[in-house]
C-alpha cells in the first residue's frame, strides 16, 4: 500500500539516519489565552477590534494588563484581506505601540508557527513575557481564490482546486487503502458536532443525532460532502507566553511547553501525488522522539490537531501514529477519541468546527492549555490532562507541532 | 542561558531595475548557492548543518499565497523548519537571532528576495493604510513620506540642499560597491533640478525600482568559530512600533526609532553612539529619511540632521559614516533593503567590502524599516 511505503520510508529514515541533537532550550510556559466567539461574519468589528478582543481575553485570563507584555507578535494569511503589512493597522489595536514586535505567516500554519515565534521570543531572554495574536476575517476577502493562487502560476495554477479538492482526493484515496467507508468520516463530524455543541467558542454547533444526517448533506466533490469540511469563520486568538521566572512570578497554572517542531515541504500539484504526509508523520516523530515518548496514546493524555476535514481526522490520525495504519477508522468506530473516551482528539469540536484560517493553529495549543488547566468548562475531557500533542497544517504539505505539560519537567 | 550568536557569511545579488530573466525563487536559489559554498554548511540534520531557515518575501510582490512556498523550496524547506517574516528583512535576521538565543536552533539562514519590476508597487502601499480613514485617501508610502518630509522641515528648517547632500553622498558611495543598481553619482545640482514625484521628494531623492535578494547564517559562538575566522557577532537588537494612524503622530519626530535604538544600546552597552559607532547602514527609502532617522538614532540631536550631514560626520571619511555601500537610494528592493543593511554591515566587520571598505570598522549599526513614515523600526548593532 501507498501509505505503508511511504510511512515505511521515513520511519526507516528514521531510525538509521537520524540522530537527534540534543536541545538546550530555555524553559517557557503558556500563562494566558484568549479566543473571540468564531462564526462566519463579523460585521460589527474591523479587523484591528476582533484582535482587541482576543488581546482582551488573553489579559483578563492571565490577570495582566497590557503593561505587563514586553513584546506582540502577529499573524494571518497574508493575502486573504487584501492587507499589505496587516500588522501595521492592527499594532494600536493589539498593544504594541512604543513596544517591540513583528509579523510571520505561513499560511495555513500561522496560528501554530506564531505560539512557535512566542516561545522562541519568551525563550530568548531578550524578552520575558510575549504575546501572540492570530486572527482571520475571511468575509473581507476571497479565500477560494486565496487559496487557488497558493499553486505555482506556470505549473499548477491551471489544475489547482483549493482545498475542497485536496480532501476529496484524501477521502477517495483513503477509502481505497483501508477498509473506511463514507460512514467512518461522518462519525468523525457527530463526534466533532458533539464537541463543538459544548464549546463556546466553536462557529458550527448543529446538533447532529446520525450518521444520516451528515450523509445526506450536499454532495461537494465525491466523496467530500459539506459537512465533511470546516466552515470559514472569522475570529481572533491570543496566547501569552513567558519566560520561566515570570511564568512562576505570574501564573498559578502555568502550562509548561516542552517542545515545538516545524516541518514544511515542496508544495507540487502537477506531480499527481496522492497525499503527502512525510510531514505530518515527521514532526509527530521528532516531538516523540525527543521527549521520550513511545506509545503516543498511553504518553499523551489528548491531541488537538488542525483537521480542515473528516478524512483529514482518520488518515492523519494513523500519520501522527495515534494509531496503527489503516487502523483510524477502528478508532472512530470505537469511540476511542471521543471527548471522554481513551485518547481525545479535538475535544474542542475542532477545526472541522472552526476554522479562522490564521488562528486556528493557535486555537489548538489555546484550547490544549485551557485542557491541562482544567478550565476548559463544559468540554473539559474527563481524563487527568499531563501532556497534550497540538498541530497545524497548511501550504498543502506543512506541519507544525507542539508538546504541552501540565509539569515542567 | 545566554549565547552569543555570530553571522558567518553573507551573500547579495546584483540588484538591478529588473531581472526578467529571473523567477522570485531563482533569484532566492543564487543567494542559496552562494552562502552553502562559502560555509560548505548542508541542511543535514545531525546538529553538523543549518537547522532552519527564516525567508523574507511578501504575497503582495509575488502575486501568490503563500509566498514562501517557492523561496523555501530552494532555501531547505524540504521537511525542514521554515518561516516567513513578511515585513522588512532586518526582521528576518533578528528572527533568526532570537531562535538561536532560545537554544532551538544552532545555525539559521535568512534570505529576503522581492522583485519590484514584476508590480506597481503604489498600488500594493496603498493596502497598507487602514481602510477606513487612509486607504481611501489614495496614500501610498511616497505621498506619506513627502507629509513627513514637508512636517520635518517646517518644524526643523531642513533645506532642500541638505536633502540632496544625502543623495549626492550615497550616490557618490555607491559608485563602489559592486551590487548596488545605480552606480553613476550625481551632482547637487542634479538632484535639485530632478523631476517633482510629491512635493518636497524630487525623482532622485527616492529609491529606484529594485530587483534582488541577500541573505546570511547566523550561528552560535561554537559554531561560527569554526565557520570563520572572521565572524561579525550580534550585540543588540530593539524593534519598535509607532502608531498607525498618521494624525496621531507628529511625523517630524521618530520615537520609534528611539525606543529601539534604546534597547540595542542597552544591550550592545552603547552609551554615546556617535563616539562607540563606526558606521552605519540606515533604511533611507527617500533622502529627508537618513536626517531624520539620524537624529532617532541619537547620531545628533533633535531637528540636528541637516546640520550632521553639512558638516561631513556621515561622509566616508567622516567620523561615523553612514551608509557607505550606497544606501536604499542607491537602490535596494523594499523588504530585502533591511536585511541588504545586516549584510553590509556584516561584510565591513569581516573585512570583505571590497571597493568601499571602512578601515578599522568595530562597531557597525544596520537600520531597517517599513510602513508609512516610518511606523516599524529595528534596529541592530554588530561587533567584531
Amino acid at each position: 500500500m501507498a501509505l505503508m511505503v511511504r510511512a515505511g520510508s521515513i520511519t526507516q529514515y528514521w531510525s538509521c539516519e537520524h540522530k537527534e541533537r540534543k536541545l538546550m532550550v530555555n524553559r517557557v510556559a503558556i500563562i494566558g489565552v484568549g479566543q473571540t466567539y468564531h462564526t462566519s461574519k463579523r460585521p460589527d468589528v474591523c479587523i484591528p477590534e476582533l484582535c482587541n478582543e482576543a488581546v482582551k481575553a488573553a489579559l483578563e485570563d492571565a490577570g495582566l494588563t497590557i503593561k505587563d507584555i514586553d513584546a506582540v507578535v502577529m499573524g494571518n494569511m497574508e493575502l486573504f484581506e487584501g492587507r499589505y503589512h496587516q500588522d501595521l493597522w492592527q499594532a494600536d489595536y493589539v498593544g504594541v505601540y512604543h513596544k517591540p514586535g513583528f509579523r510571520v505567516t505561513t499560511g495555513g500554519t500561522t496560528g501554530g508557527t506564531l505560539a512557535c515565534t512566542a516561545f522562541f521570543c519568551a525563550a530568548s531572554g531578550l524578552y520575558d513575557v510575549v504575546m501572540a495574536v492570530t486572527f482571520e476575517k475571511q468575509s473581507e476577502g476571497d479565500s477560494r481564490a486565496g487559496l487557488k493562487t497558493v499553486a505555482d502560476p506556470i505549473w499548477d495554477r491551471w489544475i489547482s482546486t483549493g482545498a475542497i479538492g485536496t480532501f476529496a482526493r484524501l477521502g477517495n484515496w483513503y477509502m481505497k487503502e483501508s477498509c473506511a467507508t463514507e460512514e467512518h468520516a461522518a462519525l468523525v463530524r457527530l463526534k466533532a458536532d458533539r464537541n463543538a455543541c459544548l464549546n463556546p467558542h466553536a462557529h458550527l454547533r448543529l446538533n447532529l443525532k446520525t450518521v444520516d444526517d451528515v450523509l445526506k448533506s450536499e454532495m461537494l466533490v465525491p466523496p467530500l460532502r459539506k459537512l465533511d469540511m470546516c466552515p470559514t469563520s472569522e475570529g481572533a486568538c491570543a496566547i501569552i507566553v513567558a519566560s520561566e521566572k515570570k511564568a512562576k512570578k505570574l501564573s498559578n497554572k502555568p502550562v509548561w511547553v516542552k517542545d515545538w517542531v516545524e516541518v514544511h515541504n515542496e508544495t507540487r500539484y502537477n506531480r499527481g501525488d496522492p497525499v503527502s504526509l512525510e510531514n505530518l508523520e515527521k514532526a509527530a516523530l521528532t516531538i516523540y522522539k525527543r521527549n521520550g515518548i513511545t506509545n503516543p496514546r498511553r504518553d499523551i493524555s489528548l491531541a488537538e490537531i488542525y483537521e480542515p476535514s473528516t478524512w483529514a481526522e482518520l488518515v492523519w490520525s494513523e500519520a501522527f501514529h495515534f494509531c496503527e495504519k489503516g487502523e483510524a477508522y477502528n478508532l472512530i468506530e470505537r469511540g476511542a477519541t471521543e471527548r471522554n473516551g481513551e485518547f481525545p482528539v479535538n475535544p474542542s469540536g475542532g477545526v472541522i468546527a472552526t476554522n479562522p484560517i490564521g488562528a486556528t493553529g493557535m486555537i489548538r495549543v489555546a484550547e490544549a492549555a485551557l485542557q491541562i488547566r482544567g478550565d476548559a468548562g463544559p468540554h473539559q475531557v474527563s481524563r487527568e490532562v499531563k501532556r497534550t500533542f497540538t498541530t497545524a497544517w497548511g501550504g498543502s504539505s506543512w506541519t507544525v507541532a507542539h508538546l504541552l505539560s501540565k509539569s515542567p519537567d | 542561558m545566554t549565547r552569543k550568536v555570530g553571522i558567518v557569511a553573507v551573500a547579495q545579488t546584483e540588484y538591478e531595475e529588473a531581472k526578467p530573466a529571473w523567477r522570485e525563487a531563482e533569484i532566492t536559489y543564487q543567494i542559496v548557492e552562494k552562502l552553502l559554498g562559502e560555509t560548505e554548511l548542508s541542511f543535514a540534520e545531525d546538529g553538523t548543518g543549518i537547522d532552519a531557515t527564516v525567508t523574507c518575501s511578501s504575497d503582495h510582490w509575488d502575486g501568490r499565497t503563500l509566498s514562501d512556498i517557492p523561496h523555501g523550496e530552494v532555501a531547505g524547506s524540504h521537511l525542514r523548519a521554515e518561516e516567513k517574516i513578511s515585513s522588512d528583512g532586518i526582521n528576518a535576521v533578528i528572527y533568526a537571532y532570537l531562535q538561536i538565543l532560545s537554544g532551538h536552533y544552532d545555525i539559521v539562514m535568512a534570505i529576503a528576495t522581492c522583485k519590484e519590476s514584476q508590480t506597481v508597487g503604489y498600488i500594493i502601499e496603498n493596502f497598507a493604510f487602514d481602510p477606513v480613514y487612509q486607504q481611501k485617501l489614495g496614500l501610498d508610502f511616497l505621498a506619506a513620506a513627502a507629509l513627513q518630509a514637508n512636517r520635518y522641515i517646517h518644524k526643523y528648517g531642513i533645506t532642500p540642499e541638505q536633502r540632496a547632500c544625502v543623495v549626492v553622498k550615497n550616490r557618490g558611495n555607491a559608485k563602489n560597491n559592486p551590487f548596488a543598481q545605480l552606480r553613476t553619482p550625481v551632482s547637487l545640482e542634479e538632484v535639485l533640478d530632478s523631476a517633482i514625484l510629491a512635493s518636497p521628494i524630487r525623482l532622485l531623492e527616492a529609491k529606484p525600482v529594485s530587483d534582488g535578494a541577500c541573505g546570511l547564517i547566523l550561528a552560535t559562538e561554537e559554531k561560527a568559530k569554526k565557520l570563520t575566522r572572521t565572524p561579525a557577532w550580534i550585540a543588540g537588537v530593539g524593534q519598535c512600533y509607532e502608531s498607525h494612524y498618521l494624525g496621531d503622530r507628529d511625523l517630524a519626530e521618530c520615537d520609534a526609532l528611539s525606543l529601539a535604538a534604546k534597547n540595542a544600546y542597552r544591550q550592545a552597552g552603547i552609551t554615546d553612539p556617535l563616539q562607540q559607532i563606526d558606521l552605519a547602514e540606515i533604511s533611507e527609502y527617500y533622502s529627508y529619511q537618513e536626517l531624520l532617522w539620524s537624529e532617532g538614532l541619537g547620531f545628533c540631536g533633535k531637528g540636528d540632521g541637516g546640520k550632521l550631514i553639512e558638516k561631513g560626520v556621515t561622509e566616508l571619511e567622516g567620523k561615523l559614516p553612514v551608509n557607505p555601500s550606497g544606501g536604499v537610494l542607491s537602490g535596494n528592493p523594499t523588504l530585502v533593503a533591511g536585511t541588504a543593511r545586516v549584510v553590509e554591515i556584516a561584510l565591513q566587520l569581516m573585512g570583505k567590502a571590497n571597493g568601499h571598505q571602512i578601515p578599522k570598522a568595530k562597531a557597525g549599526l544596520a537600520h531597517g524599516t517599513y510602513g508609512p513614515c516610518g511606523q516599524h523600526h529595528a534596529v541592530l548593532v554588530l561587533r567584531t
